[in-house]
């Protein structure tokens, strides 16, 4: 049994090499250091959402009154400053650009966004995607981006993040022009992927809440059903 | 009042005997180890499928135009969907976890040589089922790589000669992948499937309490009638079926002595199972691939189509054979000679604690092939990956081969008359 156990070891330790070969492709990805359970993060990240992106990117899956609900919103407040087109509270947050004229506007129709933090490496995917467009005059919006080559999209954020330039090292400048810091950009940046990671399972907190007090049940449970086991297996020994 | 009613059954259904017959009874030898709790975990996660797959049914949408959404308005709009949701995909891993650790058991201590050929059969049969069943529920949540993942396998029966082409057209419904699929596979996938994976499973069971269970040792618990001097009896009473023809020794009542230990094991995994349920519900990539979450689209391909982990070992010699056919002969062949294991063991003794070195190296190299085979399946194809991926490939197939020649005249340890410890 000894010898089954050392070659199977040996085995593993083969193995091991395999794995990080496969674990270190993929771009280099900045981290968000987003924070779910930071509400006020997740209100502007919200509100940036409504104001810069939806108009192209729906979150089709994603009700506005089980939005509010779990970012501390009142309904009154959620009508007055998060929904501008007349929609009820219960409907799913989605725009009105029709996709086969969106796809000839911009190559491709504007990916839905409710799940993008799951598709994508998560929130640090987003974070870094927005902080890395730079002036590239072959593309037909005049941008591009480093982590998202020839990506479709135009730098909407410009005006307030700026103008980034890349060297001849692919290198990018500091952005210059916009109205935003370039802390103040992360930071915006930051709500923003922070608020599509919650979009991508409103859930999320609540699932591992959740996890802590059935964990924790299960340990209790277990030492009551390991005393039962001895009890009963006194008869065997 | 209660004995009453038990009586009024039990004159028209055996209830209290057949309760006594498999559980209170059941002679099981009581040198069971870590082992032998993957049995007890598989059926835990079977009840749990099918448990959650029903409540997952009443808010699911067997549609190509529906599905994608229906699996997010149950993470959303549906009280506990989530939960319910992720107890099937964690479960539809962890039934894989548990059924490779209870069929290495099997391996281990020889549990599928005579007289267990039947029941060994049954639950290879088991396995099969299991992943048909899994890769149908694969396709349902209708993302992409649910799409590609099933156009991949299915025209695999394309490689058959003459049939081959008309065959996946049948089988899909369509000319590509599509809501005719989707809607076939969520019929065999609810209906199908689980029921005759729910009888194969009694009868798996039935078999085995026929035959009797196998121990860490493999030594014969059921001795012939009166070789036995009666202060060596178990002191338990067990049912007469087994005792009428046997002297039963080393052995305990399965209830309540392993219900109660399969309880601490029960509890120990459930530990796990929630904390990856809880905690990292896509299991890092391997339970929920991130290309799941787009829907399916038949123009955008992902950019590395790979089977879910649990299809790894035998995608992979699939894939490490370059012909087409041979290479779908070589995955089809890879499972038919695990039903062949009984006949390709010659030995008579079970246990690899009784067997020679050869056989101690060769299910080494066996585990360390399959789980190489594994980890390749969810990488990209690569010459070095794909030439590892051929040694381990030899490495499966050697197994058997091996054990069929060194087991002719074995030679083995004697194996002891009754259980030690």
């Amino acid at each position: 049994m000894n010898k089954f156990i050392r070659a199977f070891i040996f085995g593993i330790f083969a193995l091991v090499p395999m794995l990080t070969l496969a674990a270190s492709t993929g771009v280099h990805l900045d981290k968000a250091g987003n924070d779910l359970s930071d509400k006020e993060s997740l209100k502007r990240g919200f509100q940036s959402y409504i104001n810069y992106c939806l108009g192209c990117h729906q979150l089709q899956y994603q009700r506005y009154n089980r939005t509010f609900e779990d970012l501390g919103i009142s309904e009154a407040d959620g009508i007055a400053n998060y929904m501008y087109t007349g929609e009820k509270v219960g409907d799913h947050i989605t725009n009105t650009m029709p996709a086969k004229d969106a796809a000839k506007w911009f190559g491709n129709t504007p990916p839905d966004l409710t799940l993008m933090a799951r598709l994508k490496p998560g929130p640090d995917y987003i974070y870094t995607y927005l902080r890395s467009f730079y002036v590239d005059p072959e593309r037909p919006f005049g941008v591009n981006n480093t982590i998202l080559k020839n990506a479709g999209m135009p730098h909407v954020l410009q005006g307030l993040q700026g103008v980034r330039t890349m060297d001849e090292n692919g290198k990018l400048s500091e952005a210059t022009g916009g109205s935003m810091t370039v802390e103040e950009y992360d930071a915006f940046a930051r709500d923003l992927a922070n608020f599509l990671e919650y979009t991508g399972e409103p859930s999320k907190l609540k699932r591992e809440a959740m996890g802590y007090w059935v964990i924790g049940f299960l340990f209790i449970f277990l030492i009551f059903a390991y005393l039962l086991k001895v009890e009963y297996w006194k008869d065997v020994h | 009042m209660f004995a009453n009613f038990m009586s009024w059954i039990n004159q028209r259904l055996p209830l209290t005997d057949a309760v006594n017959k498999h559980a209170g009874q059941y002679p099981a030898p009581k040198n069971f180890n870590f082992w032998y709790v993957f049995g007890v975990l598989a059926s835990v996660v079977l009840v749990n499928q099918l448990l959650t797959g029903v409540w997952l049914t009443m808010s699911y949408e067997p549609s190509g135009e529906g599905a994608f959404a229906s699996v997010e308005y149950i993470m959303r709009d549906v009280d506990y969907g989530w939960l319910l949701r992720y107890m099937h995909s964690t479960g539809a891993s962890a039934f894989f976890v548990v059924v490779y650790m209870h069929m290495f058991r099997g391996m281990m201590y020889g549990s599928y040589q005579k007289p267990r050929e039947l029941l060994w059969i049954f639950g290879m049969l088991i396995f099969l089922v299991l992943m048909a069943e899994a890769f149908m529920g694969y396709l349902l949540p209708w993302g992409n790589m649910s799409y590609w993942g099933a156009q991949v396998i299915i025209s695999l029966f394309g490689a058959i000669p003459i049939i081959g082409d008309d065959l996946t057209l049948w089988i899909r419904g369509d000319y590509v992948i599509s809501g005719a699929t989707l809607n076939r596979f969520f019929a065999l996938h609810v209906i199908a499937m689980p029921l005759v994976l729910v009888v194969l499973v009694f009868l798996h069971i039935l078999a085995l309490h026929e035959v009797g269970s196998n121990n860490p040792e493999g030594t014969n618990i059921k001795k012939p009638k009166g070789s036995v001097p009666l202060e060596e009896h178990s002191k338990f009473t067990f049912h007469e079926q087994y005792t009428k023809k046997y002297d039963i020794v080393d052995a305990i009542p399965f209830h309540p002595y392993y219900t109660v230990k399969d309880l601490v094991a029960i509890v120990i995994f459930l530990i796990i199972f929630s904390w990856v349920m809880f905690f990292n519900p896509e299991g890092g990539g391997y339970f929920m691939e991130a290309p799941n979450f787009e829907p399916a689209n038949g123009l955008k391909t992902p950019e590395h189509i790979a089977p879910v982990w649990y299809f790894g070992p035998f995608y992979t010699i699939l894939r490490v054979i370059p012909d087409k056919l041979l290479g779908a002969v070589g995955m089809f062949s890879a499972i038919i000679v695990l039903f062949l294991l009984p006949w390709f063991d010659r030995g008579t003794v079970k246990s690899i604690k009784f067997r020679c070195t050869a056989h101690t190296v060769n299910l080494a190299q066996f585990v360390i092939c399959f789980i190489a085979l594994g980890i390749l399946g969810t990488l990209p194809s690569t010459p070095v990956y794909n030439l590892i991926g051929t040694i381990a490939t030899f490495g499966y197939f050697g197994f058997f081969l091996a054990l069929w020649v060194y087991s002719k005249n074995e030679k083995t340890k004697p194996v002891p008359e009754r259980v030690s410890g």
